[in-house]
C-alpha cells in the first residue's frame, strides 16, 4: 500500500528551480531512501512534503489525503513527522520538554507518557539527561533527541533528514541500527542521506536525485549495484 | 530629613512605579522574543487599557477588580486584532517595514483615542479610598501596595504560564525555532496571537494601576511609559521574561532617585541615559548572555 506519493513536484526559490517534476512513492512499512549529492534537492523535497516550502506545481498525497496545500502544523496529527536537517532541537528547553513537544498535537497525553518511556528505552542516554537543556547535549545526543521527538508524535511515516550528519562513525551505526528498530516496529521511514552505502544497506527502495531531478528509482540493491551510482556515491569504479 | 530616609522613601516609590514599567516591559519582551518586533504601539494598548478601565468604572459602575478584568480582556482582543491586521501580513517582510507599521499603529491609536475620548485629561475615579501607611520614618500608601501587589501577582501568573504550561513551552519553542515548532504540530499563528493577548492584558492592567496612582488619564499617557518600558526590556535583556521584571523595577527606582537627588527635570532623561549606557556597555542586557549553541 502506498503511504506517500509525490507526483510531478516542482519547487522554485525565486527564479531558481530547485525541484523539477519529482515523482516517487513510498510503500507502507518500508525504509525508502532519497539519495543525492549536495544541492540535489533532497532537503527541499522533504521540506516541501512537510509544507515548510510551497511547491509551484505537482501534488503530494499522504495516507490517501492530498496534503499539497494544508498548513504544516496539521501534518503531525495526520501521522507525518519530520526530523529536520541539523536536528533543530529547542536548545533552551529541557530534554523532556523537547520530547513532550513532539507529542504536542496529541490528545492522548497518558499514552504519550508511555511513549516517553519507549523513547528512553531506545535512547538511554536521553533518560540520563532528561532535565538538561537540549543545547548542552553533544551532537549525537541531539540527533537522538531529534529522532525521539519525532517518534513522540507516533508517526505512520517518519521523514529523517541526514541523521548521520556530523557524527562519529560508531554513532552513525548506532543511529542506523535504531532507525531499523523503529521501522521493524511499524513506522515507515523516508530517509535522506549522503552516506549512500549505509542508507541503501537498510532500505528496500530508493530514488536518486541530481540537480532537482529524479535520475533513478528502484530496489536499493539494484541501485547499489549500478556502476554509475557506485562511481558517484561510493567512490568505487 | 536625612538623605538615606529620602533614599528609602524613593526606593518605595520607585518599586511601585517600576512594577508598572515591568508589566508593560513584559509585553515588549514577549512579542520581541517571538517575532523579533519592537511593538511600538504597546504603550497605546496601555493607554487604551486605562480608558477601558475608566469607562468600566464610570459607565458600567463596576468595582475595581471586575473593571480590571474587563479592561484586560478587551485589551487582549485589541492586541490580537492589531497583530492580525497590521503585523501578520508583513510577517515575511523586512523587519523595518513592520517596525514602521508599529509606529503608525501607535499614532493611529493615539489620534483615535483623542477623537473618541477627547484630547483633555480625565480624572480617574478613585475606586478605593486613599490611606497612608507609616513605616517608621518613611511611608507607603494603600495604592502603592495595590500596584505592587497586583503587578507581582500578574508576573507570577505569567511566569507559571510561560514556564510550566504546554502553551508556554510551545511559545518558547516558537521563539527559538519557528520551522521546528511547526513540525511539532504547533500552530505558530495561534501562539503569536495569544502572546499579543497576554502582553496586551498586562499593559491594560498597568494602565489602570497608573490611572489610579496619578489620578488622571489622557490619550498621550502611553508615550513616555511605553518608551521607558521599552528601555526596561532592553536593560533586562530583550526577549528575556525575567529581564523585563528586573529592568522595570530598576528603571522605576532610578527615575525616583534621580528626581530626589539630582533634578526632577531629568525624570525622563534618565531612561534614555540608561538606554545609551546599556547599548554601549552591555547590549545583551543584564540577564542576556551570548549563548553558543551547537549546530
Amino acid at each position: 500500500m502506498t503511504i506517500l506519493s509525490v507526483e510531478n513536484l516542482s519547487v522554485h526559490y525565486g527564479v531558481i528551480q530547485a525541484l523539477e517534476d519529482v515523482s516517487f512513492s513510498v510503500q507502507s512499512g518500508e525504509i525508502y531512501t532519497l539519495l543525492g549529492t549536495n544541492g540535489a534537492g533532497k532537503t527541499t523535497t522533504l521540506r516541501t512534503i512537510s509544507r515548510l516550502l510551497s511547491s509551484t506545481s505537482g501534488r503530494v498525497e499522504f495516507d490517501g489525503k492530498d496534503i499539497s496545500s494544508v498548513p504544516s502544523y496539521t501534518l503531525p496529527a495526520l501521522g507525518l513527522c519530520h526530523v529536520p536537517e541539523g536536528r533543530r532541537v529547542f536548545p533552551q528547553l529541557s530534554v523532556s520538554d523537547n520530547l513532550y513537544l513532539g507529542a504536542y498535537h496529541r490528545k492522548d497525553k497518558r499514552e504519550a507518557k508511555d511513549d516517553l518511556q519507549y523513547v528512553f528505552d531506545l535512547f538511554p542516554r536521553l533518560k540520563e539527561r532528561r532535565n538538561q537543556e537540549a543545547g548542552s547535549l553533544s551532537g549525537g545526543e541531539q540527533q537522538m533527541l531529534a529522532i525521539g521527538r519525532g517518534l513522540m508524535g507516533r508517526p505512520k511515516l517518519l521523514l529523517l533528514d541526514e541523521p548521520s550528519m556530523g557524527l562519529a562513525p560508531l554513532l552513525v551505526e548506532e543511529i542506523f541500527g535504531i532507525i531499523q528498530t523503529i521501522n521493524r516496529e511499524g513506522t515507515t521511514v523516508l530517509l535522506v542521506e549522503q552516506n549512500a552505502h549505509l542508507a541503501l544497506g537498510i532500505s528496500q527502495r530508493a530514488c536518486v536525485l541530481e540537480t532537482g531531478r529524479v535520475v533513478m528509482t528502484g530496489e536499493a540493491t539494484d541501485i547499489l549495484a549500478n556502476p554509475r551510482i557506485r562511481e558517484i556515491y561510493l567512490g568505487v569504479s | 530629613m536625612n538623605w538615606y530616609v529620602i533614599g528609602l522613601q524613593q526606593l518605595i516609590n520607585g518599586l511601585a512605579l517600576g512594577s508598572v514599567y515591568a508589566l508593560i516591559a513584559l509585553g515588549y519582551t514577549m512579542v520581541y522574543g517571538i517575532i523579533k518586533l519592537i511593538n511600538f504601539a504597546h504603550g497605546e494598548i496601555y493607554m487604551l487599557g486605562a480608558y477601558l478601565g475608566f469607562y468600566a468604572i464610570t459607565s458600567l459602575n463596576l468595582s475595581l477588580v471586575p473593571a480590571m478584568v474587563l479592561a484586560m480582556v478587551s485589551a487582549a482582543i485589541i492586541g490580537m486584532l492589531l497583530e492580525r491586521v497590521a503585523y501578520r501580513p508583513l510577517r515575511s517582510s523586512p523587519r523595518i517595514a513592520v517596525l514602521i507599521t508599529a509606529i503608525g499603529a501607535s499614532l493611529l491609536f493615539q489620534s483615535t483615542a483623542q477623537l473618541v475620548f477627547g484630547a483633555s485629561f480625565k480624572p480617574f475615579p478613585q475606586a478605593i479610598p486613599f490611606t497612608r501607611i507609616q513605616l517608621g520614618p518613611v511611608f507607603t500608601t494603600n495604592r502603592q501596595l495595590l500596584i505592587f501587589g497586583v503587578a507581582v501577582a500578574l508576573m507570577i501568573a505569567l511566569h507559571i504560564i510561560v514556564q510550566y504550561t504546554t502553551f508556554g513551552k510551545a511559545m518558547r519553542a516558537v521563539s527559538m525555532d519557528k520551522d521546528a515548532a511547526q513540525l511539532m504540530g504547533i500552530n505558530i499563528d495561534r501562539v503569536i496571537s495569544i502572546t499579543f493577548a497576554l502582553g496586551s492584558a498586562l499593559a491594560a492592567a498597568a494602565g489602570i494601576l497608573v490611572g489610579m496612582y496619578y489620578n488622571r488619564i489622557d490619550p498621550y499617557m502611553g508615550t513616555m511609559p511605553g518608551l521607558k518600558a521599552f528601555v526596561a526590556a532592553v536593560l533586562g535583556g530583550i526577549g528575556i521574561v525575567p529581564g523585563a521584571v528586573v529592568g522595570g523595577l530598576l528603571m522605576g527606582v532610578a527615575e525616583n532617585m534621580v528626581v530626589a537627588f539630582v533634578s526632577s527635570t531629568l525624570r525622563d532623561a534618565v531612561a534614555f541615559a540608561i538606554l545609551i549606557a546599556v547599548l554601549l556597555f552591555r547590549p545583551n542586557g543584564l540577564l542576556g548572555k551570548n549563548r553558543t549553541e551547537k549546530v
